[in-house]
């Protein structure tokens, strides 16, 4: 269970990866909860972050004096992953949302879920589309293809890393690097128009 | 077909396999709209995405901009104002009369009455937009909405105007029915075509005028109650077959419904600030956390998924768009017809192409 | 060669006598029945159809039929946000138009991207591919923006001489009237933009 800290308090579900199927049948089909209505599935990216521990440690002076304080840092790299959220309400009780999380081991190569259309078809489209712009690959998924770019695309243009293509537009009072853009984009161009 | 087509509603595409006239096999291609909105709104401050959000389903740019605001007032906290409630029930009402005679205009049009009922849906949604111009300066993109409550208030004259638009309504809305809800020939192109059974479109999670066709009860405003819509009284109307024709009707009976709360909202609006005066305008940076905030726009529950990371750029904006999941199900509709119904199912569905692609 | 100036003309027109050259009826006839292909593509195109539509009426000004098909068009009004995937069909319906064509590039989406400029899908600007011949400002622009624009063409139309270097593309045998499809690439559009009718512009400071 995961807190969720602002004023909105809508906690969410953590569930891991291998169990996130039977987890979301069991929503689904339970007597008490019943959430037969997946109403949005969300993509987010979390990338690397590098995280600075500072450990204090004291050492007594054997002089009798105020003991030596030293700290150390140490850096870590907590590895990104990427995770999809699901809101999940119930039509026939009337009650939500529950939101359900599960996150993929890492951003590179093992960027794989369950998908979770067999249980809730509205998922369909929406998986696709993180499929599309994040690159997380739903297994069972019955058309998994790209839905809003265009299928010779090889990028994930939702994740923080992503750069855009060198597509220079004219600005009227360029300033800081928008002049070497510009100044680089003539000189491909081999000419100007005024 | 698509995507540039005479029926479209915009830049859609349908790779259709035919066998002979009937329909075998339909897969929609979607994205020739895609905007990059979510990106952008990863760029901008919260404030700043609120214009953009006029963009997303652009026939209807109030319910947009309130979904967007209920949202991040449950980020962060914040309240409105209870003439603020009013006007935004008032507005949200209006642009559901826009949209939905907007609608039946462009469904006539794909039936092929060319243009003229359009006309006279136009004419109307012409005064509605002028209300929403006297009020916001835009016609259609209005950024009206503001976290905390409205951006300006409308004078007495301004709800004397609206007053009497709701009065005219009612009898426009006869004249309309006269000339189109017993016609034969859209009886017969639309009784029957494109069923949607409700156990279908609840796990396709179709929301909003297509799923209450399919017979399930479930409008989010009586559902959330959000805003002040549990002191209105109103009905919810419900269809009994799921077909196009059902599709066409609702959408009537809730203009008349509109109609209904529009009056008893016009009436009781109460006088007040229309701003939560501890809301900050600029530099508004809600805590770190999460909020989804939802609301049942004309076609369907449009939803807005937010993740704060203290800062005054959303970390992860994320739009949830009716018209979008909606079209799950528009393979299953239209299989077994002809090409000629494909396109007056996919104008029954109501979709805009600025919100299915953002 | 003497000529005839506008108001010896109107005063003749007034006696009942109407003076005229080939050029000017020729012309007259081309910019009064300016019709545009039904290609909205976004917001604008809203406006478009309401600008079509009772109050604002673009059928008094010639433009009495959208036509579905582009064979049978002469102007092609790009209203809305040009996306990248869009951009090939964009360029092959302007090429499926007969000359004499046109191009109207309709809100800040079409001119230049407008404020979806930042985007990765957004084509900045129709103006890269296709040439444009008014671009009406906007977001959206009201309906009677769009029937000001109309006119500066029919401005621009009625100006335009047979023969000569001012003569439209169809009349000139060194223009080209087909412009290449750009396709998909791996990252972008190729080529992102058509050299013959898209430079950078000079963003250097003015003195």
């Amino acid at each position: 269970m995961l807190q969720n800290p602002g004023p909105a308090a809508q906690h969410s579900l953590l569930v891991s990866a291998a169990v996130l199927r039977q987890v979301a049948e069991f929503l689904r089909d339970d007597a008490s909860l019943r959430l037969d209505y997946c109403s949005n599935v969300t993509g987010v990216d979390w990338p690397d972050k590098v995280v600075v521990e500072t450990t204090r440690s004291t050492v007594p002076d054997p002089a009798g004096g105020p003991a030596k304080v030293t700290e150390q840092k140490t850096e870590r790299l907590e590895p990104g992953f990427l995770e999809v959220v699901y809101h999940l309400y119930s039509m026939v009780q009337r009650h939500g949302p529950v939101v359900v999380r599960a996150r993929t081991a890492n951003r590179t190569d093992s960027a794989t879920l369950p998908s979770l259309t067999p249980v809730w078809r509205s998922a369909e489209f929406q998986e696709r589309e993180i499929f599309d712009l994040f690159g997380v690959v739903f297994t069972g998924h019955p058309d998994l293809r790209r839905i809003l770019m265009w299928d010779g695309f090889k990028d994930y243009p939702m994740r923080r890393d992503y750069v855009e293509p060198e597509d220079y537009a004219w600005e009227p009072t360029p300033h800081g690097d928008l002049v070497e853009k510009a100044k680089r984009a003539q000189a491909q161009s081999g000419g100007a128009q005024t | 077909m698509g995507p540039h087509h005479p029926s479209t509603h915009g830049v859609f595409r349908m790779v259709v396999t035919l066998d002979g006239e009937r329909i075998v096999k339909l897969k929609p291609v979607l994205g020739y709209l895609h905007r990059n909105h979510e990106k952008i709104g990863e760029a901008t401050s919260y404030l700043g995405s609120m214009p953009y959000t006029d963009r997303l389903d652009y026939l209807n740019a109030m319910t947009n901009n309130w979904a967007y605001a209920i949202a991040v007032e449950k980020l962060g906290g914040l309240a409105v104002p209870e003439r603020a409630e009013y006007i935004r029930i008032i507005l949200a009402e209006l642009s559901r009369l826009q949209n939905h005679v907007c609608l039946a205009g462009f469904l006539l049009q794909d039936t092929g009455a060319s243009g003229t009922p359009l006309m006279y849906a136009f004419r109307e949604r012409e005064n509605i937009l002028g209300l929403f111009e006297s009020l916001s300066g835009s016609r259609m993109m209005c950024n009206y909405q503001r976290f905390g409550g409205c951006r300006v208030d409308p004078s007495a004259e301004w709800m004397q105007q609206a007053s009497t638009l709701v009065e005219g309504f009612g009898a426009f809305l006869d004249e309309f029915e006269e000339l189109i809800t017993g016609n034969e020939i859209l009886m017969a192109r639309t009784q029957g075509i494109g069923v949607l059974k409700a156990a279908d479109a609840v796990a396709a999670g179709i929301t909003g005028p297509m799923l209450r066709a399919a017979g399930v009860a479930y409008d989010i405003r009586k559902v959330d109650g959000y805003g002040f819509y549990p002191r209105f009284n109103f009905r919810v109307p419900l269809g009994a077959h799921g077909d196009t024709y059902d599709r066409y009707m609702i959408r009537i009976l809730e203009m008349r419904e509109s109609i209904a709360i529009l009056r008893q909202a016009l009436r009781d609006v109460p006088a007040g600030p229309i701003m939560d005066p501890k809301a900050k305008l600029r530099g508004f940076s809600p805590k770190p956390g999460e909020s989804y905030g939802r609301i049942e726009g004309p076609k369907g529950e449009i939803g807005f998924y937010l993740i704060s990371d203290g800062s005054p750029n959303p970390y992860r904006y994320r739009v949830r768009p009716p018209s979008f999941v909606n079209l799950t199900v528009l393979e299953d509709l239209c299989l077994g017809h002809t090409i000629a119904d494909s396109v007056v199912i996919l104008g029954s569905i109501d979709i805009v192409l600025g919100e299915v692609d953002r | 060669m003497p000529t005839i100036t506008d108001e010896e003309r109107s005063e003749l027109r007034r006696h009942g006598i109407l003076l005229t050259s080939v050029e000017e009826l020729y012309n007259w006839g081309r910019s009064h029945s300016v019709w545009p292909l039904q290609f909205g593509l976004a917001c604008c195109a809203i406006e478009m159809i309401a600008a079509s539509m009772a109050r604002f009426d673009i059928a008094r000004f010639g433009s009495e039929v959208f036509r579905p098909s582009p064979r049978q068009a002469d102007l092609l009004i790009v209203s809305g946000t040009v996306t990248k995937k869009m951009a090939p069909q964009v360029v092959r319906l302007w090429n499926q138009m007969a000359e004499p064509k046109y191009c109207i590039a309709m809100g800040a989406c079409a001119i230049s991207g407008g404020p979806f400029k930042r985007g990765y899908n957004v084509l900045k600007g129709i103006d890269r591919f296709v040439p444009v011949d008014v671009y009406i400002p906007g977001c959206p622009p009201r309906p009677e923006a769009l029937l000001h624009g109309l006119m500066e063409l029919q401005k621009k139309i009625s100006g335009q001489s047979i023969s000569g270097p001012e003569a439209p593309r169809h009349l000139r045998s060194d223009t080209n009237c087909e412009f290449p499809v750009p396709e998909f690439g791996e990252h972008d559009l190729l080529p992102p933009n058509n050299p013959e009718v898209w430079h950078v512009p000079d963003s250097s400071p003015k003195p």
